[in-house]
């Protein structure tokens, strides 16, 4: 027989904007004549961007004369590409819709490589316009010339090679449906400086024909009375929510079903806030720094129902010994996740929303037909973990600052509806661990990538897009000196986002690892930029240099007074130096390629499991 | 690990070869043999790859192909459902003395001369990938010189054509 071997599950209708019909209805916006560069100014209006990060140079010069001209765009002028492109994603993030980013070609587009790579990782809606040199000098080592089409397919979600100006549209046009559906990523438009500079015509396509392209959105029935089944008779469910919930922006209905399952929850690094951590039934965050009733809950279930993740090795530890007696069921809108990583008993590809929206009226009925399930005995069992390990930090023997309590005193002083976005690094963690989230799209970090330098450009992103909120950029000291020329962008353009730099002097999380794997040998992880050094650079006086208020905290009186003072500064970007201790560490901590039964609640102290109260 | 063929039908874009290959290296897994080629529509492609690799991780490259948005559609071609043949041409040393044994052998596979040189002849022959090593097998005594071999191309038995239902989904110009 010769064998279907495309998904195992039958493709429904794919949704009416892709829908492939070979005839196209005649076109309301009727054709004008511009100028290829005009076309591209023309296709972002009319795909929606509002907001453009960018930075021009040779190739793409064209597209920025007509960009002046547009009353529909606002364009900010970044300083560096990769600034661009993570403020580009922090947009996405904070606002879901598309991010947008431009460039020129060669080195402007290489430096797009690492948001290009991050936002695939993280499924971030983005779209990347790139000048490319002119189609005649393509191949021949032009200057300023690199094919980031080659460069960047590992890292996109689908690219375009533009030469030809009429297609400029269909490509914009296609790239914003295509970062958007189905799992959201980044596309990359690369068009040839040549085809900006002809004339042509503009039509914005009424249809998207992309014949390989069909998202599944709809959810097979069967699976969903199989996993509908499976929750309602489970003895210790686990719904294990990942970043998906808040792409799909299905945080409400997740609510629904984690209240009438009664399971617990964890949530992702890329998930939090997607429950509110005041949830009774939200045990926080899984993983290598997940909090031990998370991590446990995960290894004794008999159910684990996630819910927009993907068994990322940084949550499962060591894969043969994750969750060794669950059932899984694995819903996301990607069936390529679905059994990548973990054996999966029920499979259901779909969006999220309308996943659980199907599961709710079959968990009911399961419900009135059998009775709720009486999870008594997991919760005594889950609320004596929580009670016994719950999260916590040490006073730091040297006598500087608790980075933990900085951190938990932005959270509980800037309040819920703030955002706040982390770099990548302890502080990332702590960031993740000690703020409570109450809703979705106020945590903002580079997750699958784990990308330095992500929170400064990508807190100015944020805060274009949610002016309204207060955002915080909680940083490293590692990871601040890799982006911050975009203070520079916030300055100019006010954007008045606030920076909290944890300062604990070195590269703190990979100094971490050489105190405990490595006897102390701290190779190459001092940057000298806190309390007893040179302080190269000072970052209140970097601070000042870029227009931003900077403050330094360096003693615990000062904490509350200081982050008080940043909040009622709203005419310019603040910078805090918190001046804290080296020493202190990231716990729990479920050590690389080890299995999640090993985690460390603090340094040579595991749980004993086997302790029945 | 067990050999498979996979057919992919891609639209007729330039890059697309790049995009599937390079997805095959990017999740390590190794081409044993790719082939592709126009089809009876000019808007689509048809690659064939053979690929060593067990089942579990077959699927999930199969559903990574199937995110490319160029790709249209995969089917597994089974040995014993489908046909599947290389293009063989192999130059063997043929001197007047063992020339008449190498087209002895030649005419017992049902392969043809293309070329013939005082010194050496050159073999065309097609076949399933069984019957070319065999083939070679037989040419070996005699001296061979140089080959060139395509990948395989397949193709399933019955009626049933692979690009009529997923042509639904392709535009047609008018």
């Amino acid at each position: 027989m010769t064998q279907e071997t495309s998904p195992a599950h039958p493709r429904p209708a794919p949704p009416a904007v892709a829908q492939a019909s070979g005839t196209r209805p005649a076109v309301s916006v009727s054709a004008e004549p511009m100028s290829g560069a005009q076309s591209v100014v023309r296709s972002l209006e009319e795909a929606g961007a509002e907001v453009v990060f960018g930075i021009p140079g040779g190739t793409i010069l064209p597209a920025y004369d007509p960009l002046m001209d547009s009353t529909r765009l606002r364009h900010i002028l970044v300083r560096h590409e990769q600034g661009g492109g993570h403020a580009a994603s922090g947009y996405a993030h904070a606002t879901g819709r598309v991010g947008v980013t431009m460039a020129t070609s060669g080195p402007g587009a290489t430096n797009l490589v690492t948001p290009l790579a991050d936002a695939n990782m993280d499924s971030i809606p983005l779209v990347s316009i790139t000048g490319q040199v002119g189609a005649s000098l393509i191949g021949t080592d032009a200057f300023q010339e690199a094919d980031i089409v080659g460069i960047t397919l590992p890292v996109t979600k689908h690219s375009f090679l533009v030469t030809d100006p009429a297609e400029i549209p269909n490509a914009i046009a296609s790239a914003f449906h295509i970062a958007s559906t189905g799992r959201p990523g980044p596309v990359l438009v690369d068009i040839a400086k040549s085809a900006m500079q002809l004339p042509t015509t503009f039509t914005w396509p009424q249809e998207i024909t992309l014949p390989g392209y069909h998202p599944v959105t709809k959810p097979h029935a069967k699976q969903i009375r199989e996993a509908a089944r499976l929750l309602a008779t489970a003895k210790r469910p686990v719904l294990y929510v990942g970043g998906g919930i808040i792409r799909a922006g299905a945080s409400e209905t997740l609510r629904k079903l984690v209240d009438a399952s009664g399971a617990a929850v964890v949530t992702t690094l890329m998930a939090r806030g997607a429950l509110p951590d005041s949830h009774p039934q939200h045990l926080g965050m899984p993983g290598m720094h997940g909090t031990v009733a998370a991590v446990a809950s995960l290894q004794k279930a008999d159910l684990v129902f996630s819910l927009g993740a993907r068994f990322d090795d940084r949550v499962t530890g060591k894969l043969s010994s994750f969750a060794q007696n669950a059932t899984i069921i694995h819903a996301d809108i990607d069936p390529a996740e679905i059994g990548k990583n973990r054996a999966v008993d029920v499979p259901i590809v779909g969006d999220l929303k309308e996943i659980i929206a199907d599961l709710l009226p079959e968990l009911a009925r399961e419900h009135e037909a059998h009775g709720k399930p009486d999870l008594g005995a997991w919760w005594h069992q889950i609320d004596a973990w929580r009670e016994t390990y719950s999260l916590g930090y040490s006073q730091p023997d040297d006598g500087l600052l608790a980075p933990q309590h900085i951190i938990q005193r932005l959270g509980e002083l800037s309040g819920p509806e703030s955002i706040f976005v982390a770099g990548v690094g302890q502080h990332q963690m702590w960031a993740s661990q000690f703020i409570r989230y109450e809703r979705p799209n106020s945590w903002i970090n580079s997750g699958g990538l784990g990308t330095m330098g992500y929170a400064v450009p990508a807190a100015m992103g944020a805060k274009v897009g949610a002016p309204d909120r207060t955002v915080w950029a909680i940083d490293g000291d590692g990871c601040f000196q890799m982006t911050n020329q975009e203070l520079a962008t916030c300055t100019l353009n006010d954007i008045p986002i606030k920076v909290a730099i944890i300062n604990n002097s070195s590269l703190g999380m990979v100094r971490q690892w050489q105190s405990l794997f490595y006897e102390n040998r701290y190779s190459n992880t001092d940057l000298h930029t806190g309390h007893g050094t040179r302080r190269v650079p000072d970052f209140v006086k970097l601070a000042a240099a870029y227009g931003c208020a900077g403050l330094r905290v360096e003693r615990e009186d000062e904490i509350d007074a200081t982050i008080k003072r940043a909040l009622e500064i709203d005419d310019q970007p603040v910078v805090i130096d918190f001046t804290v201790s080296r020493d202190a560490m990231v716990w729990p901590m479920v050590a690389a390629g080890v299995s999640n039964d090993d985690i460390q609640y603090a340094r040579g102290i595991s749980p004993a499991w086997d302790r029945e109260d | 690990m067990t050999r498979h063929t996979l057919s992919v039908l891609v639209e007729n874009k330039p890059g697309v070869l790049t995009r599937v290959a390079g997805l095959f290296a990017r999740r390590a897994f190794n081409i044993h043999s790719l082939a592709v080629g126009p089809t009876e529509h000019e808007e689509l492609s048809r690659v064939t790859v053979v690929v060593d690799v067990d089942e579990l991780p077959l699927e999930q490259v199969t559903k990574q192909l199937n995110k490319l948005v160029n790709v249209i559609k995969i089917i597994e071609l089974d040995d014993h459902a489908s046909v599947q043949r290389e293009l063989l041409l192999v130059k063997v040393r043929a001197d007047l003395a063992i020339r008449s044994h190498v087209l002895e052998v030649v005419e017992l596979f049902r392969a043809h001369v293309v070329d013939v040189s005082p010194e050496a002849v050159t073999i065309e022959a097609t076949g399933n990938p069984g019957k070319l090593v065999a083939l070679l097998a037989a040419l070996e005594q005699f001296g061979v010189r140089e080959i060139v071999k395509s990948g395989t191309v397949g193709i399933a038995r019955g009626s049933r054509s692979m690009t009529d239902r997923a042509l639904e989904r392709v535009p047609r110009p008018a």
